[in-house]
């Protein structure tokens, strides 16, 4: 806060959008680009969009510790923003390194591919450096057409289809629930900045029993509780993740997810603070909800990526103990971890799009059987990712999840932790079937169309090196979260 | 006398009936004329408040809520195309190939 | 001083590296046996030069921090090791049995596909067992924890073509996961509850500096220790978590003796050790865990009266003395239960290379007589003492030694641990009954197994019957050396009582840094009349001398006087037979009791609850809904239409309850 009182307020300052200005650009130029190459040609596209999100994220990188705010204090580009910023470039970039080929195989070779990527990253870029509920919402529509348009890419498929409309309409539906929370909060304050609120509701004397408060904040989270995936607004997850291309899946399980919790954060943590109590205990019981659901439900499943989706349910519902926790512990938990989580997930995932088949029906459990030794490189590197999500030491899903609930143990929720710890021994069932299964069962097929693309298994690469540096030297990146919050 | 409170409570039930509809109608298309409407009673609500607030944020805001609409109504309709090209239906209830 | 500590978990990960990178390229089995025994050796020579250090040291703990691991604000963990004399012990024996069995796997797996795989396992099991007991606080420990439990996963299902090794591997990891889970349970709350006091930390030095700031005999005191002791007897497979033990049979045998007898199952006994002051605390815990302790020598030993497959004897075996070395922790006598700790480590690790020496010759017979019998039978067995001499003798010795026979190494630590239990101000008669019970028992099917295999008459099929080697000198020069020390070990922990030429008891005065403090504290100890009271403790030791050669006379009588007296017992008691054979159908309970009912709620939830309970639900509201909406005309139900409508419930009941609530 106070540090937001000291950064210059000018009404026009491109130094604070700066990243996802670059972006847009980028994302603009390729469209015009892909117009004149020939149809199928996508690896241009493909590396001019790597390139712009390298620029982007030395952009970013320049402006750590240099916070910038603008438009009449509706954006602020400060290290929490960059923080999140640099994830969801990481999960960006990784997403496009497995996509080409994919593409390719799965015979959607479409160039406005990439310029959607870029366009939601700076969606997700745009809410997590928003102050304004305008410019939050703004960002959450941008990320959220980009990707109702990437879930349902492979329009000739049904399940494609399928996926895209219904994450269109629960998206839509959910968006309108927030607008209205928004609509509530800035009747009784007067304002939709964020600092603006939360000064608001501290000179109000009986904020915490104002009906239009009270109402506005929560439907202002369910929009964020719906991004995030958290119960009972998950119910979008498993389908869309299971039916959006893999990559695609991969990269919103990490990226939007990401943007979501810090614009979630920063309109909690600044406008909300005085409903800290209500807030907190709400979110208790959705965090405990949402581990739940997204674990039990996560043990049925045979097909691999729905599975992940309902364990994607049960991350956000970790995430969530560190809203629980409200310090700083917390806070700067949910920022490490979404950084693991991107690496670890999206590892996951671009692992079961080089051995997936055309069409991908083979990414079932018995479709696994012996990957450990017809593919040596993909088994061990899927046990990593499996180990970090179960939470093993010393990967980053340790760390991570260490991290998180150490704040909520700070906070004194020693029973929201244990509960935490038992929903991870829950997890590890359905982990280790996956790991039976490559390990433990003799190969019922030869994986004989597995291709080694090389950029996929690059990004593979990226993840398992983020995955063991933030498991075994975390301290760096975990300083770094300290130093962003706000 | 009509007071902001009035435009409130119409905004409400118009909101009301838009998720309603939300929920029970099966045509695609009215699905998503009925996320409309929820987005227009919000807009409504935006401008009320706004009037009584004498404040300009609220009017802002509605503009770029309807930008934001005309982009998802491309968006969704494109998708609902899609569907319609492989499906020959535009019924909510023809897509159950993801579940449980 | 210290600085060199990190090279011993060091060199067995370098060695799991080197052979799981490269091993399928080198090939040659002498060189990837060799990598993985020098690299273990190496940790070796390196514990011996800290060990005899901090012998001659008036300093006693050590730490060495490599750097920062975790900075979270409230606290920072580190990379860092401890060497007090109880890691210097622990480091001594996980090094030293480590590399004997390395040694002795050169030999056992020859000609084994994957050996490299295996030599890479063995040593990344080292390298996490190394971390578990240096690790400086429960962080580094947690991960030597779950190491160690994921490479016992990897070695019992190193079989995997066989359903059953799976199976087994699985069970291990999930059982070991409830044991964990326990851990955690007891390290968050330690954590908080110290934290609450000002203390964020969770180093074991500050733990026992802080400890004194929770209440002694406390409920919070006491839930903590309850916790690490779950996590425990997952790990140190006691009641009621030991299933998995016999079943991780199903590993090579190496890796029986490293992991599932010397080293891995002690874990649970070595962190109670680590964290004694805390356990010191709590009087309930402690009774709790020589209870259970008891209840585990006796129950365990009852089964392994019936096995007649020799690795499962040894199981048994293994969670029974294990028991006993609980029943140590419960009653205080924290220095007896590591002395048990190390004892056991030598003789078992002994019979377990012992009984592979056998399976191992057994083997080679029947596959020259092109025979598929199965090679760990003891019934198949009989009279090999003079095909394997060298085994034989060492096997019998170990069998001396765990039996508890005089100036064997068991001897002293056995009678060490029932003499505590009789005398110490935490012990309990019952418990001392039982441990002699258990002892009894111990001593006659550890001689039943014996002579089965060894003595009376050969029931080999004869066409294998004179093609049972002995085994090359790989196998038998691990063997020799750990029935030596089976033998003599003992003396460094002579008793008081019988401390004829007053070289004093050495291995307690070399732990009292770590144990002295908690027991002064709390009252712990042998009241000062029992103490001197020399006639006692020795009629004691003789009552137990003698309980072992009823033992062992038993056996002799009826496996080798009177061989139909076994087949009698078991016609005249079916039933009783037929359920000490089968368990105690404790498998078969848990199945019931957990594993279904677990099975079953995942499949409720998802089919019960998603598609029944939740569409119900949705149908029901929706219905009043559309009732309200369109007069009851549509009666739809579509998928994304519940997803909708669980939102809508959720916002409501949200609002609802912060509004009108």
């Amino acid at each position: 806060m106070e540090n937001l009182a000291q950064i210059a307020m000018e009404s026009v300052n491109f130094q604070a959008i700066m990243p996802s200005l670059v972006l847009c650009c980028f994302g603009m130029v390729l469209l015009l680009v892909s117009v004149f190459l020939e149809r199928g040609r996508t690896a241009p596209i493909c590396w001019l969009s790597i390139i712009g999100l390298v620029v982007t994220g030395i952009i970013s990188i320049n402006g750590w510790n240099d916070p910038q705010a603008g438009f009449a204090g509706g954006v602020v580009l400060d290290n929490f923003a960059t923080f999140f910023n640099l994830t969801c470039l990481i999960a960006a970039g990784l997403t496009i390194l497995m996509s080409d080929s994919y593409l390719h195989r799965e015979g959607y070779p479409v160039a406005e591919y990439y310029p959607l990527i870029l366009f939601t990253t700076a969606g997700a870029m745009w809410m997590a450096s928003g102050t304004d509920l305008m410019t939050i919402f703004l960002g959450l529509e941008v990320l959220s057409v980009s990707l109702y348009v990437l879930a349902g890419f492979f329009r000739g498929q049904l399940r494609s289809n399928e996926a895209g409309l219904k994450y269109f309409f629960l998206g839509a539906f959910s968006t309108g629930f927030m607008l209205y929370g928004v609509a509530l909060l800035y009747g009784v304050t007067g304002t939709t900045k964020v600092a603006g609120i939360a000064e608001a509701i501290r000179l109000m004397p009986d904020a915490s029993s104002n009906p239009m408060i009270i109402a506005g904040a929560i439907l202002l989270s369910i929009g964020f509780l719906f991004k995030i995936g958290a119960a009972p607004f998950h119910m979008w997850t498993p389908d869309v993740y299971q039916g959006a291309p893999t990559p695609i899946t991969a990269f919103m399980s990490a990226g939007p997810k990401a943007a979501a919790f810090a614009a979630f954060m920063r309109v909690t943590y600044i406008s909300l603070d005085s409903l800290q109590v209500d807030m907190s205990a709400m979110f208790w019981v959705l965090a405990v909800l949402t581990m739940t659901i997204g674990n039990f439900v996560a043990i049925a499943q045979k097909d691999v990526k729905r599975m992940l989706a309902f364990s994607s349910i049960s991350h956000a519902g970790y995430a969530l103990v560190g809203m629980v926790a409200w310090n700083e512990v917390g806070f700067s938990g949910i920022l490490f971890y979404m950084l693991v989580y991107t690496f670890m997930n999206i590892g996951a995932f671009a692992v079961l799009v080089l051995i997936g088949k055309q069409g991908e029906d083979n990414l079932t459990l018995d479709g696994m059987a012996g990957l450990g030794y017809k593919r040596p490189f993909l088994g061990v590197a899927m046990a990593i990712f499996l180990f970090s999500l179960m939470g093993l030491p010393p990967t980053a899903g340790f760390t991570g999840k260490f991290f998180i609930f150490a704040g909520a143990l700070k906070a004194g929720y020693v029973w929201l932790a244990i509960l935490g710890v038992l929903n991870s021994a829950v997890s590890l069932y359905y982990y280790l079937r996956v790991m039976v299964y490559m390990y433990f069962r003799d190969p019922v097929e030869d994986f004989s169309w597995v291709k080694m693309e090389m950029a996929t298994i690059v990004s593979i690469l990226i993840a398992i090196a983020g995955v063991l540096y933030l498991g075994v030297l975390p301290g760096p990146v975990m300083e770094l979260a300290k130093l962003s919050i706000f | 006398m009509i007071s902001v409170y009035h435009y409130m409570i119409l905004s409400a039930i118009l909101f009301a009936i838009g998720s309603f509809g939300v929920l029970t109608r099966k045509n695609m298309i009215v699905i998503f004329m009925c996320i409309e409407l929820m987005l227009n009673s919000v807009n409504l609500t935006f401008i009320a408040l706004s009037r009584h607030l004498g404040n300009m944020d609220g009017q802002i805001f509605v503009f770029f809520v309807m930008t934001v609409a005309a982009a998802e109504a491309a968006v969704g309709l494109a998708l609902i195309i899609a569907f319609y090209r492989n499906k020959e239906s535009i019924e909510v209830d023809d897509f159950r190939l993801l579940k449980w | 001083m210290y600085s060199n500590l990190w090279l011993i978990p060091f060199f067995p990960l370098v060695g799991s590296i080197i052979n799981g990178l490269f091993g399928k390229k080198i090939k040659n089995e002498k060189v990837i046996g060799g990598i993985a025994t020098i690299a273990i050796f190496l940790s070796f020579l390196v514990s011996c030069q800290n060990f005899f250090r901090l012998l001659g040291d008036t300093e006693k703990v050590h730490q060495q921090i490599l750097g920062s691991w975790m900075s979270i604000g409230i606290l920072n963990v580190e990379w860092g090791f401890l060497l007090d004399p109880l890691s210097a012990l622990m480091i001594m024996v996980v090094t030293g049995v480590g590399s004997l069995i390395h040694l002795y796997s050169i030999g056992y797996m020859h000609g084994e596909t994957g050996f490299y795989r295996f030599f890479s396992y063995l040593n990344l099991f080292c390298f996490s067992m190394l971390m578990l007991v240096l690790g400086n606080n429960a962080l580094v420990m947690f991960i030597g924890w779950e190491g160690v439990g994921l490479c016992s996963y990897l070695l019992i299902g190193y079989y995997f073509e066989k359903k059953s090794a799976g199976d087994a591997a699985k069970k291990a990891f999930v059982v070991n996961r409830i044991g964990d889970f326990g851990f955690l349970c007891g390290l968050f709350t330690l954590f908080w509850a110290l934290g609450s006091k000002g203390v964020w930390t969770l180093n074991f030095v500050e733990i026992s500096e802080n400890a004194h700031l929770l209440q002694s005999g406390g409920l919070l005191v006491t839930v903590v220790t309850l916790c690490f002791f779950l996590g425990a007897t997952g790990k140190s497979a006691q009641i009621p978590l030991y299933t998995w033990l016999p079943d991780a049979m199903e590993g090579p045998t190496p890796v029986s003796a490293l992991i599932h007898a010397a080293t891995m199952v002690t874990a649970g006994i070595y962190m109670i050790a680590r964290m004694n002051i805390l356990f010191a605390m709590s009087p309930t815990t402690m009774m709790v865990i020589a209870f259970v302790g008891a209840a585990t020598a006796l129950f365990a030993a009852s089964i392994g009266f019936a096995q007649n497959d020799i690795k499962r004897v040894l199981a048994y075996s293994t969670v029974s003395q294990l028991g006993f070395m609980f029943m140590a922790m419960g009653v205080g006598a924290f220095t007896a239960g590591i002395f048990h700790l190390m004892t056991h480590a030598f003789f078992k690790a002994c019979l377990f290379l012992g009984s592979g020496s056998v399976i191992h010759g057994m083997h080679h017979a029947y596959h020259h007589a092109h025979l598929h019998d199965d090679p760990q039978d003891m019934r198949n067995m009989g009279g090999l003492r003079k095909f394997m001499p060298i085994t034989w003798i060492t096997y019998l010795l170990s069998c001396l030694a765990i039996a508890g026979m005089p100036f064997f190494a068991g001897f002293f630590s056995k009678d060490e641990i029932l003499w505590w239990t009789f005398a110490s101000t935490r012990g309990s008669y019952l418990v001392w009954i039982i441990g002699t019970i258990a002892a009894c028992m111990t001593a006659f099917y550890m001689f039943r197994s014996l002579y089965m295999t060894f003595h009376g008459e050969q029931r080999t099929d004869v066409r294998a019957k004179d093609h049972i080697p002995e085994s090359p000198w790989v196998i038998t020069l691990p063997l020799i050396i750990l029935a030596g020390l089976a033998t003599i070990a003992g003396f460094i922990g002579i008793p008081h009582a019988i401390d004829v030429a007053h070289v004093g008891n050495g291995i307690a005065s070399f732990l009292d840094p770590v144990f002295g403090q908690a027991q002064q504290l709390h009252n712990i100890g042998i009241p000062e009349d029992l103490a001197h009271n020399v006639g006692l403790e020795i009629g004691l030791m003789c009552m137990s001398v003698v309980i072992g050669l009823i033992g062992i006379g038993g056996a002799y009588y009826m496996y080798m006087k009177k061989q139909e007296l076994p087949a009698k017992f078991t016609g005249a008691f079916p039933g009783l037979h037929k359920a000490v054979f089968n368990k105690w159908y404790i498998d078969e309970l848990y199945d019931f009791l957990f594993v279904n009912p677990c099975k079953k709620i995942g499949t409720f939830l998802w089919k019960g609850f998603d598609v029944c309970v939740v569409d119900g639900v949705v149908n029901g509201i929706g219905w009043v809904v559309k009732g309200l909406a369109s007069g009851l005309r549509y009666t739809q139900s579509g998928f994304l239409h519940n997803y909708a409508m669980i939102m809508v419930v959720g916002v409501v009941v949200i609002v609802g309850y912060y509004i009108f609530g």
